[in-house]
C-alpha cells in the first residue's frame, strides 16, 4: 500500500510541476505583452500615422518608417513568395523522392532557423557593397531570403496533403503536369499555401537584425528603394537605445503597432484562412 | 507520371518542360542561397582570418583603434548566454509540453497551445525592449544586489556572481534569451510528444501505470532523441539571436567571469559595430565572426533536424 501511495504522490508532484511550469512560462510572456500594450497605448496618437520621425527632443510620428516597412515587406513578398512556392512545388510534386528534393528539404529547414543577422550581412555583401550604398532594395532582398524557406516548407506541406487520387484523375484526363498543378493541385492546396505566405509575412514584418546594415534608416520621407529606407524595426531599435524620452515613447508606440500587426495576422490566419480551407 | 501522347499537345509539352525547369530551378536557388551566404561570409572574412589566423579565435583583444581583433569575448558570451538560456528554458518547455499533451484538461489544450505559438511569433525586438526598460532595472534593483550579497563571497561560485548591480550584463541577457526560446522549444516538444503512438500509452495504462509512470517510462524514452533535437533547435535559435540580447548585453569587450558584468555576443557585436566599422580589417573581422556563427549554427541545426527526423516529426510549424 505504501508503494501505491508513493506512486500516487509522485504522480501528483509531477503534474504539479508541469502545471507550475506552464504558469511560470505564461507569466513572463503575459508580462512582456502587457508591458508592450500599456507603454504603447500611452504613446499612441494620430500623429503616429501622419508625421515623420522627429529629431531628438521633439515630437513626431512614424509615417515614413511605416511606409518604408510596408514597401520592403511587399517587395520581399514579390521576390520571395513565387520562388518559395515553385521550390515547394518541386519538393512535393515531380521532384518527390529525388535526391535534390531530399537535400533541399533538409537544408531548407536549416535555412529556416539560420541567424537572421548573417542573412543581413549576406545581403550587404551581395548588394550594398557592390552598389556602394545602403538601400531599401537590399533590405527587401534580405527579408525575401528569410521568407523563402518558410514558404518552401509550408507549400510543400500543403501540397503533400492533396490526395494522390486527385492527381491521378487529372493525369487520366490527359492534362500535362503544368495544367494539373495550376488547375487541380494549387486549387486544392490554396488555403495552405496562403497560410504559409501570410505567416512568413508576419515573421519578416518584425525582423530587425537583417535591416540594420541593408536598409539602414532614414529620418526623412523617401520612396526611393535604391536609397536608405526608414523602417519600423530599426527605428524602434535606435529610439529605444537613445537617451530621449520622446524617442522612447515613439519606440513603444512602434512596438505596439508591430506586435498588434504580427499577432493579428497570426490569429487571422488561424481562424479565417485555415477554417475556410477545411 | 506522364500524360498520354495524343493528349499532350506540343504547347502542353513545352509548358511542362518549362514548369519542371522553373520549379527545379527554384529548388536549386534555395541551395544557392545557403551556399552563397556561407561563401560570402568566408570571402568577406578572409582578411581577418588571414591576418590573425587562429589568434582570431583565441585572442581576447578587440582593439578597433589599434586594428587588432580577437573574438574570444563574443564567442564566450554567445556560448555562455545560450547555455544559461537553455538551462532556464528546457525544463520549463518540457514541463509545458507535457502539461499540454497529457495533463491539462482537454478543453484548455487548444487555447494554451495557440498562446504558446503566438508567443513564438512575437518579434524578438519586443523581448529586447522589455529586457532593457523593465527587466534590467528590476535585476539591478533587486536580484543582482541579492546575488552579490549572498553568493558573491562564496569561494568558487562567488566569481560568477560578484560585481556592480547595473542590470545590463550576461545574466540578464541569458534570462531574456531563455524566455524567448521557451515557446520555440515548447512548440516542437509538444509536437514530439503528440507523435508518440497512442497504443504504447494505452498499453501502459492497461498495466496500471500512473500518469507520471507513462511519461517517464514510455513517452520520454520513446521521444528522447527528438527531445534532444528540440533542445538543439532552441540552441540554434539562441546562438544566432540578435535583438533579444543586444539591448541588455552591454557591448563590452572585457573578459570577466562574473555574469553580472556587461559582455558581448557574436550577433550583438555585429549589430552594434558593423555600421561603425571604418576600416576594411574591422569590417572583415565582424564578417569573420558571422562566418563562425553561421558554421556553428549550421552544425547545431543539422544535428537537431537529424534527431527530429527519427520520430517522423520536424520543426514545429513554420518555426
Amino acid at each position: 500500500m505504501t508503494s501505491l501511495l508513493r506512486r500516487r504522490l509522485v504522480d501528483i508532484l509531477a503534474s504539479l510541476f508541469a502545471g507550475a511550469a506552464t504558469v511560470f512560462g505564461l507569466t513572463w510572456l503575459v508580462w512582456i505583452l502587457w508591458t508592450t500594450f500599456a507603454q504603447g497605448a500611452a504613446a499612441l496618437s494620430p500623429a503616429l500615422f501622419t508625421q515623420m520621425t522627429p529629431p531628438p527632443g521633439s515630437s513626431g510620428g512614424l509615417l515614413n518608417a511605416l511606409y518604408g516597412s510596408f514597401v520592403m515587406v511587399l517587395l520581399a513578398l514579390v521576390i520571395g513568395a513565387p520562388v518559395g512556392i515553385a521550390a515547394g512545388t518541386y519538393l512535393a510534386e515531380h521532384g518527390r523522392y529525388s535526391k535534390l528534393a531530399t537535400t533541399v528539404s533538409f537544408l531548407n529547414d536549416v535555412l529556416l532557423s539560420a541567424p537572421s543577422i548573417v542573412i543581413g550581412l549576406f545581403a550587404y555583401e551581395l548588394i550594398v557593397r557592390p552598389s556602394g550604398h545602403f538601400s531599401g532594395l537590399a533590405g527587401a532582398v534580405a527579408l525575401a531570403i528569410i521568407l523563402l524557406p518558410i514558404v518552401v516548407r509550408t507549400t510543400a506541406e500543403a501540397l503533400r496533403l492533396v490526395p494522390n487520387s486527385m492527381r491521378e484523375a487529372a493525369f487520366a484526363l490527359g492534362l500535362p503536369a503544368s495544367r494539373v498543378a495550376s488547375h487541380v493541385i494549387y486549387k486544392a492546396a490554396l488555403g495552405g499555401i496562403v497560410t504559409g505566405v501570410l505567416l512568413g509575412l508576419a515573421r519578416i514584418a518584425g525582423e530587425t537584425a537583417p535591416l540594420l546594415f541593408t536598409a539602414l534608416n532614414n529620418q526623412f520621407w523617401s520612396a526611393d528603394i535604391t536609397q536608405p529606407l526608414a523602417n519600423v524595426p530599426v527605428v524602434i531599435f535606435q529610439y529605444a537605445m537613445s537617451p530621449y524620452d520622446e524617442w522612447h515613447a515613439l519606440a513603444w508606440a512602434g512596438a505596439l503597432v508591430l506586435t498588434v500587426f504580427v499577432l493579428g495576422l497570426n490569429l487571422a490566419v488561424r481562424f479565417v484562412v485555415r477554417r475556410g480551407s477545411r | 507520371m506522364r500524360s498520354p501522347p495524343q493528349a499532350a499537345s506540343s504547347t502542353g509539352a513545352g509548358a511542362d518542360r518549362l514548369f519542371r525547369l522553373v520549379t527545379a530551378g527554384a529548388a536549386w536557388l534555395v541551395l544557392l542561397v545557403l551556399g552563397g551566404a556561407a561563401a560570402s561570409m568566408a570571402w568577406g572574412g578572409r582578411l581577418a582570418f588571414g591576418t590573425f589566423g587562429w589568434g582570431f579565435i583565441t585572442s581576447r583583444e578587440w582593439d578597433a583603434v589599434g586594428g587588432r581583433f580577437g573574438a574570444l569575448v563574443p564567442i564566450y558570451g554567445t556560448l555562455v548566454s545560450s547555455v544559461i538560456a537553455l538551462i532556464i528554458a528546457v525544463p520549463v518547455s518540457i514541463g509545458v509540453a507535457l502539461f499540454l499533451t497529457d495533463i491539462a484538461p482537454r478543453w484548455s489544450r487548444g487555447p494554451i497551445g495557440v498562446a504558446i505559438e503566438l508567443l513564438a511569433a512575437v518579434p524578438s525586438i519586443i523581448y529586447g525592449m522589455w529586457g532593457l526598460f523593465v527587466f534590467a532595472p528590476l535585476m539591478a534593483a533587486h536580484v543582482e544586489p541579492w546575488l552579490d550579497d549572498r553568493l558573491g563571497r562564496l569561494p568558487v561560485v562567488g566569481e560568477f556572481f560578484s560585481g556592480p548591480a547595473i542590470g545590463i550584463g550576461l545574466l540578464t541577457a541569458s534570462i531574456v534569451l531563455g524566455i524567448m526560446v521557451m515557446p520555440f522549444i515548447t512548440a516542437v516538444a509538444r509536437d514530439v510528444f503528440n507523435a508518440v503512438p497512442p497504443s504504447l500509452k494505452e498499453a501502459a495504462v492497461a498495466l496500471g501505470s500512473t500518469r507520471w509512470e507513462i511519461l517517464s517510462r514510455v513517452t520520454l524514452p520513446y521521444a528522447r532523441s527528438a527531445i534532444v533535437g528540440a533542445v538543439f533547435l532552441g540552441l540554434g535559435r539562441a546562438l544566432g539571436e540578435t535583438m533579444a540580447v543586444t539591448f541588455v548585453l552591454g557591448n563590452a569587450h572585457d573578459l570577466s567571469p562574473s555574469l553580472l558584468m556587461p559582455s558581448n555576443s557574436i550577433a550583438a557585436a555585429i549589430a552594434n559595430e558593423f555600421t561603425e566599422a571604418d576600416t576594411e580589417l574591422y569590417r572583415s573581422s565582424l564578417i569573420a565572426l558571422a562566418f563562425l556563427l553561421f558554421i556553428v549554427t549550421f552544425i547545431v541545426l543539422s544535428a537537431a533536424k537529424l534527431m527530429l527526423m527519427r520520430i517522423g516529426r520536424t520543426h514545429g510549424r513554420t518555426h
